[in-house]
């Protein structure tokens, strides 16, 4: 397969060198040359990581609105003989999430000053707060199967296994992501002019916060 | 990764690249889409050997197969198919056909190697992604084939995978295969997710000077918007998709009734994927026949701003109407009234744009090439597929109707008149710019005509026994005494199948040997107005000497005082013809 489309394809290479030769030059005749586009008011990662936020939410709504048919066409909930979901300690954890996201935005303001060691300390903050939230829901996860709530527990358990545990996978993926940021930070990659990487990295860090305050608010509640 | 791109859109020496980084990894924008076209035609084949055996067993039922004696079992037995294997046939053509066959036809390879010409400029905005996004189509293609391979064979609950048949391995025997079946079209939706991300910031930043959005082609106008639904549309698939694979292999039941679970959930979550997702079939279909028939009718294409206004309200519309797929579900009457009327209401955008098409004709110096024909076909073809669509949309009819060979019928003129000879017509017509070369026109119409007679013979009955009740995806129609007076027709159709199948050797032929030996092509042989006729023929890396200023929009054809009957994109306003 691949092989028939190289043939081709130095078919083809041929063909261009020998009508390189008789280009046709596109330019306007009125006179100098075309003037560059003017740079995009949204630069190309912006835009590319509004339309990935975008698919994202598209995820999750798909998710949630599973969970929403099932939690709205139950008549009690959770379902009798399951554990309800334990309320304080999710309640600390998303104060570390909500934390996490302060400590990323001051980062971010860091660089915008040109504090190296703000950056760096503040993205470390950042992807250990969002290891503090993995660890305690994993342990939250513990207690929640020690007292029979596991994923075959009807559609109570599913949804919560796994709309909760895929936004932890999300905030897995974040980690990595601010731990990459974090290095290149530290091998100088960022500047006060050119930190278009912190701020995406951040965006995403932040979009996972405040996910998070939304599957709180309609999962635990 | 933008700097990568800079980089690369210098890069004079490309030629002399290696061999690997030309031809396999290449992030030139047109080489991607010329490897999504190939592997598309590729997948096709497969996709259409699987129809013909469907057919088979359909005219000639458990009688065995020409040719296919060797097939050893549980696939076949003496080549006679058995009810598991039939149910693995249709279900993996349909898979093949929509998800590696037309879309990757008409948003990777018409997607990859339009849009940067169109707009005018060097690439793609992250060719590493463009790349990357192939090669992960490709592995998702892998990955389906493979499951043919796999104890129990390839999945076989329908494409839609209706839970529970799909959810648990009792109801069909398949077990592996399903999953793959799951886990190809998940990283499919990633490469789908790349791409449309790709597609969208280049059509929104990239555009030469003067590219206003409504200066776009009409064709651009469609990949957009295809790409905006893939974008929306796909993730919630995906997330489906996971569910049902926590149910076949993590103990959930989210679309299990014995433990709790609500099999019609499924149904909402696909079809709210799955309407969008036929427009996403059809809208660049509608984008391509745009180009071809206003070029050769010598004509402004009628209404432009009413056509890309049509594709933006159907892009709106196709989000409320998916409830259309499931009125014999059980749904609540007043459910099922809703959306009936919504879906009569998606119906007026297509009939605009079908207007728009024959306003456009209309009065033109038309040009009966390879290209328009195809056009003319898609056009006529597309109206027999909508009209049968309000026929089903009203839901006494569809009660009466659904799951009968009357949806196959429908789904075929939309899916195979419309979106396939707009692929056939935009092959023909982009080829020239593809490869460097004029495909044959003698070729080209005797693919032409054979393949509208042969699809019509093959389709159309289908309307007729679907009115007389003969069901789809059953194995054996001889079965039903009273299915007894139609089953002639099944006969007609599958020799219908059989000739069609034929006169795509023909197309097979005419490409790959126009491709080395067609009439080489000139810069511009159609005398069309947008901006990729002003690159040379074929495109060099970087496609633009220059990045051309667009003066005027895409359809000035025939302007009353031009001395030609076409006044480009680019070229510097003559004064004579104010456009747009
Ligand atoms: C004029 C606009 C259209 C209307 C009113 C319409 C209406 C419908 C309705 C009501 C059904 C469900 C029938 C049933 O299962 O009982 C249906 C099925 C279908 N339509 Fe359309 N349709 C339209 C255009 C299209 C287009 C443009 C495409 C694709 C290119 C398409 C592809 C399909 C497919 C694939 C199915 C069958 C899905 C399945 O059950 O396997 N339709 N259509
Ligand atoms: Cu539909």
């Amino acid at each position: 397969m691949m092989a028939r489309s190289a043939n081709t394809a130095v078919a083809h290479d041929l063909a261009i060198e020998e009508e390189r030769l008789h280009l046709r030059v596109v330019e306007p005749q009125d006179g100098g040359p075309p003037h560059p586009p003017a740079a995009p008011p949204v630069s190309n990662t912006r835009v590319a990581i509004a339309m990935f936020l975008v698919a994202e939410s598209m995820f999750f709504a798909g998710l949630v609105g599973a969970y929403l048919v099932f939690r709205v066409g139950s008549v009690v909930w959770p379902p009798a003989g399951l554990p309800a979901l334990p309320l304080t300690v999710t309640w600390i954890n998303t104060v570390f999430l909500f934390f996490s996201g302060v400590a990323v935005v001051s980062g971010l303001r860091g660089i915008r000053r040109g504090d190296q060691r703000a950056l760096r300390r503040r993205l470390l903050l950042t992807a250990a707060l969002g290891a503090v939230f993995v660890s305690v829901q994993g342990w939250e996860w513990a207690g929640l199967v020690h007292h029979g709530l596991t994923l075959s527990s009807g559609p109570y358990g599913g949804t919560f296994y796994l709309l909760i545990g895929t936004h932890a996978a999300h905030v897995l993926g974040a980690m990595g992501w601010v731990l990459w940021v974090t290095a290149a930070a530290q091998r100088g990659r960022y500047s006060v002019e050119n930190h278009d990487g912190v701020e995406m990295c951040a965006v995403y860090w932040i979009y996972v916060c405040a996910l998070w305050g939304l599957l709180f608010g309609l999962v635990y509640h | 990764m933008s700097e990568a791109a800079a980089a690369h859109a210098h890069d004079e020496h490309h030629h002399e690249g290696g061999f690997v980084s030309t031809y396999l990894f290449s992030l030139d924008h047109k080489m991607i889409g010329k490897q999504f076209l190939l592997l598309s035609l590729f997948m096709m084949i497969i996709g259409g050997l699987l129809a013909l055996m469907v057919r088979w067993q359909l005219a000639y039922p458990e009688q065995p197969v020409p040719g296919l004696a060797w097939v050893p079992e549980p696939y076949l037995y003496d080549g006679i198919i058995p009810p598991e294997t039939y149910n693995m046939l249709f279900t993996m053509h349909a898979t093949i056909m929509i998800f590696f066959v037309v879309i990757p036809i008409l948003v990777g390879a018409f997607g990859n190697f339009l849009i940067p010409l169109m707009i005018g400029t060097k690439d793609m905005a992250f060719p590493i992604l463009n790349m990357l996004s192939f090669w992960i189509a490709a592995f998702a293609g892998g990955l389906l084939i493979s499951s043919f391979f796999v104890e129990g064979g390839a999945a076989a609950g329908g494409w839609t995978a209706y839970a529970p048949l799909s959810a648990a391995e009792v109801y069909t025997g398949v077990g592996l295969g399903q999953d793959l079946w799951i886990i190809s079209l998940v990283v499919l939706g990633i490469s789908s997710m790349m791409g449309s991300i790709n597609y969208i910031t280049t059509i929104i930043n990239m555009r030469a000077p003067g590219m206003t959005m409504f200066r776009l082609p009409l064709v651009v106008w469609s990949l957009f918007i295809t790409a905006i639904l893939l974008l929306l549309a796909l993730p919630e698939l995906t997330a489906a998709m996971a569910m049902l694979l926590f149910d076949r292999r993590f103990g959930t039941a989210f679309f299990l009734p014995e433990h709790g679970g609500e099999p019609i959930l499924w149904q909402h979550l696909f079809w709210f994927f799955g309407h969008p997702e036929v427009y996403i079939l059809i809208l660049p279909g509608m984008g391509i026949a745009s180009e071809i028939l206003s070029v050769f009718s010598r004509k402004p294409i009628f209404g432009y701003r009413a056509m890309a206004m049509a594709m933006i309200a159907i892009a709106f519309l196709g989000w409320v109407v998916w409830g259309h797929h499931m009125f014999q579900s059980g749904m609540n009457p007043t459910m099922g009234m809703a959306f009936m009327t919504t879906t009569m209401v998606i119906a007026v955008p297509s009939a605009i744009k079908t207007f728009n098409w024959l306003g456009t004709l209309w009065g033109g110096n038309i040009h009966f090439t390879t290209p328009m024909l195809h056009a003319l076909a898609f056009v006529s073809m597309f109206v027999i597929g909508g009209l049968s669509g309000i026929y089903m949309a009203a839901t006494p009819v569809d009660i009466f109707i659904h799951d009968t060979y009357f949806i196959v019928g429908h789904i075929h003129y939309v899916v195979f008149g419309g979106s396939i000879f707009a692929i056939f017509g935009g092959i023909a017509y982009w080829f020239p710019k593809m490869y460097g070369r004029m495909m044959n026109e003698t070729l080209g119409k005797i693919h032409f005509f054979g393949t509208l007679l042969f699809f019509n013979i093959t389709f159309f009955p289908m309307h007729i026994i679907g009115i007389g009740g003969h069901m789809r995806r059953i194995y054996n129609p001889e079965q039903y005494e009273f299915l007894e007076p139609l089953l002639h027709w099944n006969e007609i159709m599958t020799i219908g199948s059989i000739g069609l199948g034929i006169f795509q050797i023909v197309f097979a032929v005419n490409f790959f040997w126009s491709m080395f030996a067609g009439e080489k092509a000139t810069q511009n042989p159609w005398h069309a107005n947008t901006l990729e006729w002003e690159a040379p023929t074929p495109p060099p890396h970087g496609n633009f000497l220059v990045t051309p200023t667009v003066y005027r929009g895409p359809y000035e054809y025939s302007v009353p005082g031009e001395k030609e009957d076409w006044l480009p994109q680019a070229r510097p306003g003559s004064g004579v013809a104010a456009a747009h």
